[in-house]
């Protein structure tokens, strides 16, 4: 297998204590992406390489691209450290490309190799000006920039870099209890958690037969299309269909989002616990509807210590499109089934909410006692990324 | 029977009619039904649609499925011309195109457009030069065949949309009915492109309008929510789905089927050749799927009818075109009359055996000798 990219880790290399830490997870994170591949994956604490079969890289660039904490890839070619055969492979290389400036960078880990960075740069380059018309160096600006890696044995050759996500490797921050609603945010709100390494757990609210068994598959899609960023996540349905309609009698129309959120976070937070979540994640945007002004805010947060993520709490909604477009969650959310946030909704919901009133509101019902249910008849599905099929034979 | 006739119409793959009848039972809800029927038959739409972009390198929003080619040509067609005739009503084309384009250009020409062709040269590929000289400013449409049917031409349709890109106003609409599962198809340069599940060996009934994201259409038909807001009516579940397989099967091992071809028509053609009467009229720029000859002086379907008792089918013309009257290809090609009313075509497939040509060119030679008798002078 001659064939081998080449892994730089980005923002890993500036945690000098945990580095080792670091890199096993992502380390274990990639060799499980590309698992059921003929690959091998070799890891150093500067660099990641994979070796692969030439048939698979396109299926390697794809996985590759949608795992947390690589900073950037390359496909890079090995010869052996000796300076004639990284002159005719560099030459055979840059002849693939078109260009008409250039530059050669070189960086040099082994310093026993007799030229410096600089004289093999200079060698480098001027071979293959030699060789290939009409082309000239630029050292600012350069349309191909050709790197050298001299290692100890051998020697790497690339030319153009493949941005990976960046952040951390998923789970080297623990875990997350994401709060998934079928809507356009919290996926995306989950993806730049994962992004950040943290491993996902979901709670789903769900209130049959408001809502629909399509509204579930529908958020199980969802995870579905995250799971291509992490290799599992729980899914936890809440039935929520007495808590919802107990509020209903008892609260103020105006008042009962304000009271079902805080009713959501409390057993959100009770189930985190359980399944150790050290934080809270939403999709939570600030303005975005009733419950997320400001002062709404403050009023459904009262009830839990938790640390609430909110990826999104200061972007626009385009930008989130944006997102769930690149994370092919979109077309998934926007499909028109009722969700427990849409059923029951009162026309002017309050937006500036005041806690007494909201803490009154709740001591006409035993609130306890629902959430309890709730959490006794949780139904927990494992999604992992390993797609189970049935459609495949069809197409 | 040696079938000979397979640009015509394929005999369906069996793998693509049992995924037809598995879908057609098991998928029964409406895809824009929100029950549980109906999202499972959405999710498999989807995912039929995404696999077929995928293999055709473009986005699972711009493809039409339509209920074939000829409404495919015409919902591109029609559907420009309609939208945008307030920029201009003119529009190029070729003396190659399908009877479904041609028939198309004949009703516009005659509701106020005005149609322009385009030279070939000697070699029956598009005269690009001529065709950038005729662009005028209300020039709106370029419709050209990838393949042509009747004689096989392979145009150079990427350099041809190359050409028309600086042309911002004008759109280009390829008809690629004869091309798709035959030879690699780029669509990067063509805003609309026509093709047809039974041609791959998949069901007849069902057909695809590529057209570029950024495009808007004239939809021929109105009604409700379907799979695309351009053709109104149910989504046919099954046949898209299977559409997606034969597209899926048709382009594996694309070099090897198409080597195999190549031999087969080699062979014919070096046989055929040595009779005097025969003109070969496939040149070296046609698909080795198509073999276009005329035994000149003896009429197509004469011909035609001689070779089919021994069970052989071949096509005079194409299966479309109206039989009388000499081939429109031919002419534009060759212009030659008695060629142009003794054209046979020859088509091929991957599923055609040495043995089946080997028995054809005997029964050919057989025939041939046999109408000798009543050639004129």
């Amino acid at each position: 297998m001659n064939n081998i990219i080449l892994i730089k880790y980005g923002e890993l290399t500036l945690k000098k204590g945990n580095i080792k830490y670091f890199i096993d997870c992502l380390y274990k994170n990639i060799n499980h992406k590309l698992k059921g591949l003929t690959v091998n994956i070799i890891k150093d604490n500067r660099r990641m390489f994979v070796e692969y079969q030439a048939k698979d890289q396109t299926t390697i660039i794809d996985i590759l691209k949608h795992i947390a904490g690589i900073y950037s890839f390359v496909i890079c070619y090995k010869v052996a450290s000796d300076l004639e055969k990284i002159k005719t492979e560099a030459l055979n290389l840059v002849s693939k490309e078109k260009f008409n400036t250039f530059k050669v960078e070189t960086k040099r880990s082994d310093k026993t190799f007799k030229y410096n960075s600089n004289e093999i740069s200079r060698m480098v380059g001027s071979y293959i000006l030699k060789n290939i018309a009409n082309i000239k160096v630029d050292v600012h600006h350069p349309e191909l920039l050709l790197n050298i890696e001299v290692r100890k044995d051998y020697t790497y050759l690339y030319t153009n870099e493949i941005k990976g996500l960046g952040g951390y490797p998923v789970g080297i921050q623990g875990k997350g209890m994401l709060m998934l609603s079928g809507g356009i945010d919290s996926p995306v709100a989950g993806f730049l958690a994962l992004k950040k390494g943290i491993k996902l757990e979901c709670i789903y609210f769900e209130s049959i037969p408001h809502t629909s068994i399509e509204a579930r598959n529908k958020v199980i899609n969802l995870i579905k299309k995250m799971t291509k960023f992490t290799n599992e996540i729980n899914l936890h349905i809440i039935p929520f269909t007495k808590m919802q309609e107990t509020i209903y009698q008892h609260v103020d129309p105006k008042y009962m989002i304000t009271i079902m959120r805080r009713m959501m976070y409390r057993i959100t937070e009770l189930l985190a616990k359980k399944n150790n979540c050290l934080v809270i994640v939403n999709g939570e945007s600030i303005g975005q509807v009733a419950s997320q002004t400001l002062s709404s805010m403050a009023v459904i947060n009262e009830v839990t210590n938790m640390p609430i993520i909110r990826p999104l709490s200061c972007m626009d909604k385009i930008d989130i499109i944006d997102i769930a477009k690149k994370i092919a969650t979109y077309d998934i959310s926007i499909l028109p089934f009722q969700d427990c946030c849409t059923v029951f909704v009162p026309k002017h919901p309050v937006t500036n909410p005041k806690l007494e009133k909201a803490i009154l509101m709740e001591k006409t019902f035993n609130y306890e006692d629902l959430i309890k249910e709730c959490l006794d008849n949780v139904i927990t599905i494992k999604i992992t990324d390993i797609e189970q099929d049935n459609l495949h034979n069809l197409l | 029977m040696i079938y000979l006739d397979y640009s015509a119409t394929t005999p369906v793959n069996l793998e693509v009619l049992t995924s037809f009848e598995k879908v057609a039972k098991d998928y029964i809800g409406n895809p824009n039904s929100l029950h549980k029927l109906g999202s499972d038959s959405y999710e498999l739409m989807n995912r039929a649609i995404e696999q077929m972009a995928s293999l055709l390198n473009v986005k699972s929003n711009e493809l039409i499925f339509t209920s074939g080619a000829t409404e495919a040509n015409n919902l591109a067609i029609k559907g420009i011309c309609y939208k945008y005739q307030n920029r201009g009503k003119h529009i190029i084309t070729t003396k190659l195109e399908h009877s479904s384009v041609s028939e198309v250009m004949h009703y516009l020409s005659n509701r106020g457009f005005e149609i322009s062709y385009v030279n070939l040269l000697d070699n029956g590929l598009v005269d690009i030069e001529h065709l950038k000289s005729l662009i005028r400013d209300d020039t709106i449409l370029v419709s050209i065949c990838h393949v042509n049917s009747e004689v096989g031409i392979v145009q150079p349709i990427n350099e041809i949309g190359k050409a028309l890109k600086k042309y911002s106003k004008l759109f280009f609409h390829v008809d690629g009915t004869q091309a798709v599962g035959k030879i690699p198809v780029d669509l990067t340069n063509i805003d609309l492109y026509s093709f047809s599940s039974h041609k791959i060996y998949g069901l007849k009934g069902v057909g695809c309008l590529f057209k570029q994201a950024s495009i808007d259409l004239e939809p021929l038909l109105h009604g409700g929510k379907s799979q695309s807001i351009y053709r109104a009516g149910t989504p046919s579940l099954a046949l898209i789905v299977s559409f997606s397989k034969a597209l899926r099967l048709s382009l594996e091992n694309l070099d090897e089927k198409y080597e195999h071809i190549k031999k087969l028509n080699d062979l014919i053609r070096n046989e055929l050749s040595k009779y005097e009467h025969i003109k070969i009229n496939s040149n070296e720029h046609c698909l080795p799927h198509i073999l276009n000859i005329s035994y000149v002086g003896i009429n197509s379907e004469t011909f035609m009818h001689a070779l089919e008792q021994h069970g052989i089918y071949v096509s005079s013309q194409t299966a479309c075109s109206k039989l009388d009257g000499p081939s429109k290809t031919i002419m534009a090609l060759y212009n030659d009359k008695k060629r142009a009313i003794s054209s046979i075509r020859i088509s091929l497939s991957h599923l055609t055996t040495e043995e089946e040509i080997n028995l054809f060119l005997k029964c050919f030679d057989v025939e041939y000798e046999a109408l000798s008798a009543v050639l004129g002078e």
